[in-house]
């Protein structure tokens, strides 16, 4: 499916550049957008450095485990294919509290060091796992409690009460989250679902 | 809100604080360990490159060629047969550039706030939607990319179908809550 929706975006961007005489488009974004993902990832470096010496602090001290175990019950039905005690657990936990606490500068370390862990225990090596596709459907759906971003937009665009809307988001996110775990489920059972 | 507001201001401080001393506690080498840890930082920032700049391209092309537009229109007539509210097509853009881009999904649903009003439906509707789901294909790339996964099996549609469920809920809640 990947295949299909990159090349769909990128064949049918250069048909509608066409068409409309602005074909310069295609060349400036491309380059634009090129420089773009290399400037994201070199500037995560830091960042990604600082939380995975942490990482591995925590670790050695035996705090990931404590928090794995501590959420063992909630992790059991959503990961079964993970052994208990395992790194990745812990790492998992730790991404999506970031995320609930809208600390997005600390959820992407987290996150990359549990799809490190989680490739380890990957037999597949170039194809996704169960359990790997599980957190991404977390991760993507993960409530953030206090969206700061838009409530800041709210508040310059003159809002009676820009905080009104954190209780439809939570609902919608909520929604989103339910529907994430109860589809992986199904998709889970069905066993090697390809798209 | 206020308190939730706070654990997040000090969540960092006490990340840094507990853990180090924690592992301190428990005999652990903590600056040794902590540099050999953050050794990795390098090189998964850039195992991510490639796959970034992948989906970025056909991301950007996609947006600044218009054909994000000519989709919004296309779409437009499914919600005309489901019997919506005529103005909620007004909405489509923000909910295709959602999974693509974080930064073009902001940058639309300030221009429904600014062009409507923050307080009117259609503003709280974008509020809600923009802080409901995240950028899906953006999340996937950079976390299958930095393992070298290429097959993202069912994930992608996983993903969507989370995306698809947060709309369809914000409009329901905005409707329901707001009028």
């Amino acid at each position: 499916m990947v295949n299909a929706v990159w090349l769909f975006l990128l064949v049918s961007g250069i048909i509608v550049a066409a068409l409309t005489g602005r074909i310069d488009v295609v060349t400036n974004s491309a380059m634009a957008a090129a420089k773009l993902g290399v400037e994201v990832a070199i500037s995560l470096i830091g960042i990604m450095s600082l939380w995975l010496g942490l990482m591995r602090l925590a670790e050695e001290a035996g705090l990931v485990r404590a928090l794995a175990r501590a959420l063992e019950p909630l992790t059991r039905l959503l990961f079964p294919s993970i052994p208990r005690d395992h790194p990745a657990l812990g790492a998992m936990i730790l991404n999506i509290s970031a995320n609930i606490l809208g600390l997005g500068n600390a959820a992407t370390p987290f996150g990359l060091k549990a799809m490190d862990e989680l490739q380890k225990l990957n037999q597949g090596k170039d194809e996704a796992s169960e359990a790997m596709c599980t957190f991404l459907a977390l991760n993507t759906s993960a409530i953030t409690l206090i969206p700061a971003t838009i409530i800041a937009v709210r508040l310059k665009a003159g809002s009676a009460n820009p905080t009104e809307i954190i209780g439809t988001t939570i609902f919608a996110t909520g929604c989103a989250m339910a529907a994430a775990i109860f589809v992986d489920y199904l998709f889970r059972r069905r066993k090697g679902g390809r798209s | 809100m206020n308190i939730i507001a706070e654990i997040s201001r000090w969540a960092i401080p006490a990340f840094l604080l507990l853990v180090p001393l924690v592992a301190y506690l428990r005999k652990v080498k903590v600056y040794e360990v902590f540099v050999t840890g953050a050794e990795g930082g390098f090189w998964t920032a850039v195992k991510i490159i490639p796959y970034l700049v992948g989906m970025l391209v056909a991301i950007k092309v996609f947006v600044d060629s218009g054909a994000i537009d000519i989709l919004a229109y296309l779409v437009k007539p499914v919600f005309g047969f489901f019997g919506l509210r005529q103005d909620l097509t007004q909405i489509i853009p923000l909910a295709i550039m959602r999974p693509l881009s974080g930064s073009g999904a902001l940058g639309v649903a300030t221009q429904i706030i600014s062009e409507h009003g923050p307080d009117s439906f259609l503003g709280r509707l974008a509020s809600t939607m923009q802080g409901s789901t995240d950028t899906t294909f953006f999340v996937l790339a950079m976390y299958f990319g930095s393992v070298g996964i290429k097959k993202y099996r069912y994930a992608l549609k996983l993903g969507l179908i989370a995306d698809i469920t947060g709309l369809v809920a914000s409009v329901y809640i905005v409707s329901k809550v707001f009028g």
